[in-house]
């Protein structure tokens, strides 16, 4: 009946539940300040409207009322900053066995990329119930990867990745869309996240890859010689880069900065930026002789140089608690 | 104590002392300036509202059919620059704020009246780039000139524009240097800061920020235009520039620039409230010093425009509790005006009218701002149509109703006519009616999911899409009312009495319309602000309010 006419997005995917309850909240808490304020305005006017012979009584105010009507609302307002924040910091924090999906964003069209190599455009296919995180650049403006229906949102923006992920808790197609405004066709930058029963899914997958992503990283790493320098055994004249991924990493200013998806990224485009300790910044740059997707595919490599026992970065503190991800976890 | 009877024989003011085209371009009477800054803002706003009604046309059907995509992005891009740089900045502090600032302090003008003069030329000259840009094809990036669309990859007249805002920015900074002095330097004797009008107050808040904000939406629009001419890599990633840089450097001007509108438009619902309900205003000073705190807060708040953009999450928690902290003056303002009503003696006049609507709508324009700071609620609705009906609650449905309120307010006073009451109380509804009606499918609609700046749309959202072009008709006749009987009411209206309301304050001291030097002689204060108690006992007879 409500099909020309939806008043509330679908409920698909498991932070969809988390946001609709503090929105849910918000809608009765503001309710009912709207209908206490409309209330006090209407009862007012209509009794104490103008009579004649019949002056206002001058008040000239109350310190008790003004302190009230102050640090209730700030109270209230800590609960509600409380309860955002926590709903945004599971969002922020992917879960870190989730299978990965690279997103490049350009004018105006997705281009997504499994980890296991199958490459789409404008759609995403995912299973139900698996952890999905999207690693997202763009290459020339910033857009913004939207799924109404799974309340995920996040800007993706040119030269660096931004990470967001969701667990899909209901088959059929969702709407993407760009929300960032890019341009001419803004609105037609959309498209489909399908999701499917994970039997469905493996018969998708089990088409049109071309290898796992982290192998044409591989070959582009062969190609492009990193490997001369960057040696398995340690002895070349870059760091090496096994086990590397997740940890934290000395540099020769004496920062000390995570290696995660934006560092092997800045460390390809802008070598000197963020120096190994105990390393020369001889590498060249190899900004404009690699695309978007030839990047995603390198740092993919980086990453599969882990081990899987590795200890994580700071996603440690973070694990999903109705986590269903183990099935989730075949990439490595 | 200003009586209510209307002279026989015309009295020189400062409308009839001098004619000529001269007499009005090279003014330097801050009244005379007021109602050139009215034409000027007048004609802006049609033109941005012109903008709004064929977007909404557009998206009365899902398919983009009736303009262009790239036309779509200039209108709604263009309806944003007229509407916040050409109109709600200096809507009300440049008409209002200019015509009574000197008036209720007890001034003969501003502090540099031609200073004053000067401002408006830079509006003008800034208005008539825009102008000149929008005629010879237009900018599209968005009001918010995100980068590196504005500087790399729009083929649009992305550099005149940003020009023209950068020199409308030195009018608006003019404008509140101009009052800050004057508040300091110009009040009354015996007009202490306790006993100002909270007009004034707001505008003093106001003008702080524009002095201290503007300087960086220019500076920001200077580092844009060298990007996109000179290649000088600041914020495209390409050149080794950070495109988040603009947004900080954007909001940290454009959130309190919100301010900047909102604020003069809480001053005129202050005076409105008490002076219908003859009543002093319920805490004076928590008002005004909600005032200072709305423009101290309003710088500290920027970020909550980024939390999807790629901040860190620990900046994103800082800018919510910040963004928080800055609800609490609003929330305290409303309480004041609602606690005002209290025992008091109501009449719905036009304006008050227009009050209810203010206090109504900012409270929903502000609780849903709410739920735009929970961290959580943002990452689904920003960027969405809950956003857009979220600032129109409060720009349109704030600052706008207020403005219109004002106007009726102290239309008697600037023009020395009465409007049709009638009329006006109509016109009040509509506005009412239709801005509801236009604005609040917008929020269901975010909420389901439709992004803002979409030019097509999927089916599913045409229901609340026809309901919000349908409403934006009915409010395009309510703002079209008070600009045909305000024009009528210049020749046809009846005379008005120096102090139609029975109002406190300096302003309606004086003859209506005010002589040049507005006063005769120096006024010395010896009462409060809002002293309604001893203006009603002046009165023998029944107070007989218009309307």
């Amino acid at each position: 009946m409500f099909d020309n006419f939806p008043l509330w997005p679908q409920r698909a995917s498991s932070m969809a539940g988390n946001v609709d309850a503090l929105f849910i909240f918000l809608v009765i808490l503001s309710g009912m300040m709207t209908l206490l304020i409309f209330v006090s305005l209407v009862y007012f006017a209509a009794r104490y409207r103008h009579r004649k012979g019949v002056l206002a009584e001058q008040i000239e105010g109350s310190t008790p009322l003004e302190l009230t009507w102050t640090i209730i609302p700030f109270g209230v307002f800590m609960v509600i900053f409380a309860w955002g924040a926590v709903v945004y910091f599971q969002q922020r924090t992917p879960p870190r066995d989730a299978t990965e999906v690279y997103v490049v964003g350009k004018q105006w069209m997705w281009k997504l990329e499994h980890a296991e190599g199958q490459r789409e455009i404008n759609s995403l296919h995912v299973p139900v119930g698996r952890d999905v995180k999207l690693i997202m650049t763009s290459q020339d403006v910033i857009h913004s990867f939207f799924v109404p229906d799974f309340r995920i949102k996040q800007d993706v923006v040119p030269g660096r990745y931004t990470v967001t992920w969701f667990r899909a808790t209901k088959a059929g197609t969702y709407h993407l869309f760009c929300t960032q405004y890019c341009g001419t066709q803004h609105s037609g930058m959309i498209g489909s996240i399908v999701v499917m029963e994970p039997a469905q899914y493996e018969a998708w997958m089990s088409g049109g890859s071309t290898g796992p992503l982290s192998a044409s990283g591989e070959k582009m790493f062969a190609e492009l010689g990193c490997a001369t320098c960057h040696r398995s055994d340690s002895q070349g004249r870059g760091p090496n880069l096994q086990g590397m991924f997740g940890k934290t990493v000395l540099l020769e200013d004496g920062r000390l900065v995570t290696a995660d998806e934006n560092y092997i990224r800045e460390s390809i485009l802008d070598p000197g930026a963020k120096v190994v300790r105990g390393f020369k910044p001889v590498m060249p740059t190899f900004q404009g002789l690699v695309s978007e997707e030839q990047l995603n595919a390198l740092v993919a490599y980086v990453k599969s140089l882990t081990p899987p026992s590795a200890p994580g970065g700071r996603n440690t503190a973070m694990s999903s608690p109705d986590s269903t991800s183990g099935q989730g976890s075949q990439v490595q | 104590m200003a009586t209510a009877t209307v002279p026989a024989v015309e009295r020189e003011d400062y409308l009839n002392k001098e004619y000529g085209i001269a007499s009005w371009l090279l003014t330097t009477d801050h009244k005379r300036i007021a109602l050139l800054y009215l034409i000027s803002i007048t004609f802006f706003f049609f033109i941005g509202g012109f903008f709004a009604l064929l977007i909404r046309l557009e998206l009365l059907t899902p398919a983009g059919d009736l303009v262009q995509a790239d036309t779509y992005n200039k209108l709604f891009t263009q309806h944003g620059q007229v509407m916040v740089f050409f109109f709600l900045i200096p809507s009300i502090p440049a008409v209002l704020g200019n015509f009574l600032i000197p008036l209720m302090v007890g001034a003969k003008d501003l502090a540099f009246p031609r200073i004053n003069l000067l401002s408006w030329y830079l509006y003008i000259i800034a208005g008539m780039m825009m102008v000149h840009c929008m005629l010879t094809g237009g900018v599209d990036t968005g009001w918010t000139f995100y980068t590196p669309f504005s500087t790399a990859f729009s083929n649009t007249k992305v550099i005149e524009a940003g020009l023209a805002i950068f020199v409308a920015g030195f009018s608006s900074i003019l404008t509140g240097l101009n009052f800050v002095v004057t508040i300091h330097r110009m009040r009354a004797p015996g007009l202490t800061w306790s006993r100002l009008p909270l007009f004034v107050w707001a505008h003093y808040a106001t003008s702080i920020i524009q002095i201290l904000g503007t300087p960086v939406i220019a500076i920001t629009l200077v580092l844009v235009v060298a990007e996109r001419a000179l290649h000088l890599g600041i914020f495209d990633p390409k050149l080794g520039g950070d495109p988040l840089l603009f947004q900080h450097l954007f909001w940290f001007y454009s959130h309190p620039a919100v301010y900047i509108m909102i604020l003069p438009s809480m001053g005129v619902v202050t005076e409105i409230i008490p002076c219908f309900s003859r009543k002093r205003v319920f805490g004076y000073i928590f008002v005004a010093l909600s005032s200072i705190a709305i423009a101290v807060f309003g710088f500290l708040v920027w970020a909550h425009h980024m939390f999807v953009a790629g901040i860190s999450v620990y900046a994103a928690l800082v800018f919510s509790i910040l963004s928080y902290a800055v609800a609490v003056p609003s929330a305290v303002k409303v309480f004041n005006w609602t606690a005002t009503l209290y025992k008091g003696s109501i009449h719905y006049s036009a304006p008050m009218l227009y009050a209810f609507g203010f206090v109504g709508l900012f409270t929903i324009g502000g609780l849903t701002g709410l739920f735009l700071s929970a961290l959580g609620v943002d990452m689904h609705v920003h960027d969405t149509y809950f956003v857009i009906a979220h600032f129109h609650y409060i720009m349109v449905g704030g600052a706008l109703m207020g403005y219109l309120g004002g106007m009726h307010f102290w239309w008697p006073k600037i023009s020395g006519r009465l409007y049709p009451e009638a009329w006006a109380r109509l016109a009040a509804l509509i506005v009412f009616i239709g801005f509801n009606l236009t604005f609040f499918p917008q929020f269901i609609l975010g909420y389901v999911g439709m992004p803002r700046r979409y030019y097509q749309y999927p089916p599913e959202y045409q229901v609340l899409n026809v309901l919000s072009t349908a409403g934006a008709t009915v409010l395009a006749v309510g703002y079209l009312l008070p600009m045909i009987y305000f024009l009528w009411s210049m020749r046809y209206g009846k005379p008005a009495p120096d102090n139609p309301w029975r109002a406190a304050g300096l302003e309606w001291m004086v003859q209506s319309p005010p002589t040049t030097f507005n006063f005769a002689e120096q006024p010395v204060v010896t009462w409060e602000a809002y002293n309604y108690d001893e203006i009603d006992k002046g009165y023998k007879e029944e107070p007989q309010l218009v309307g």
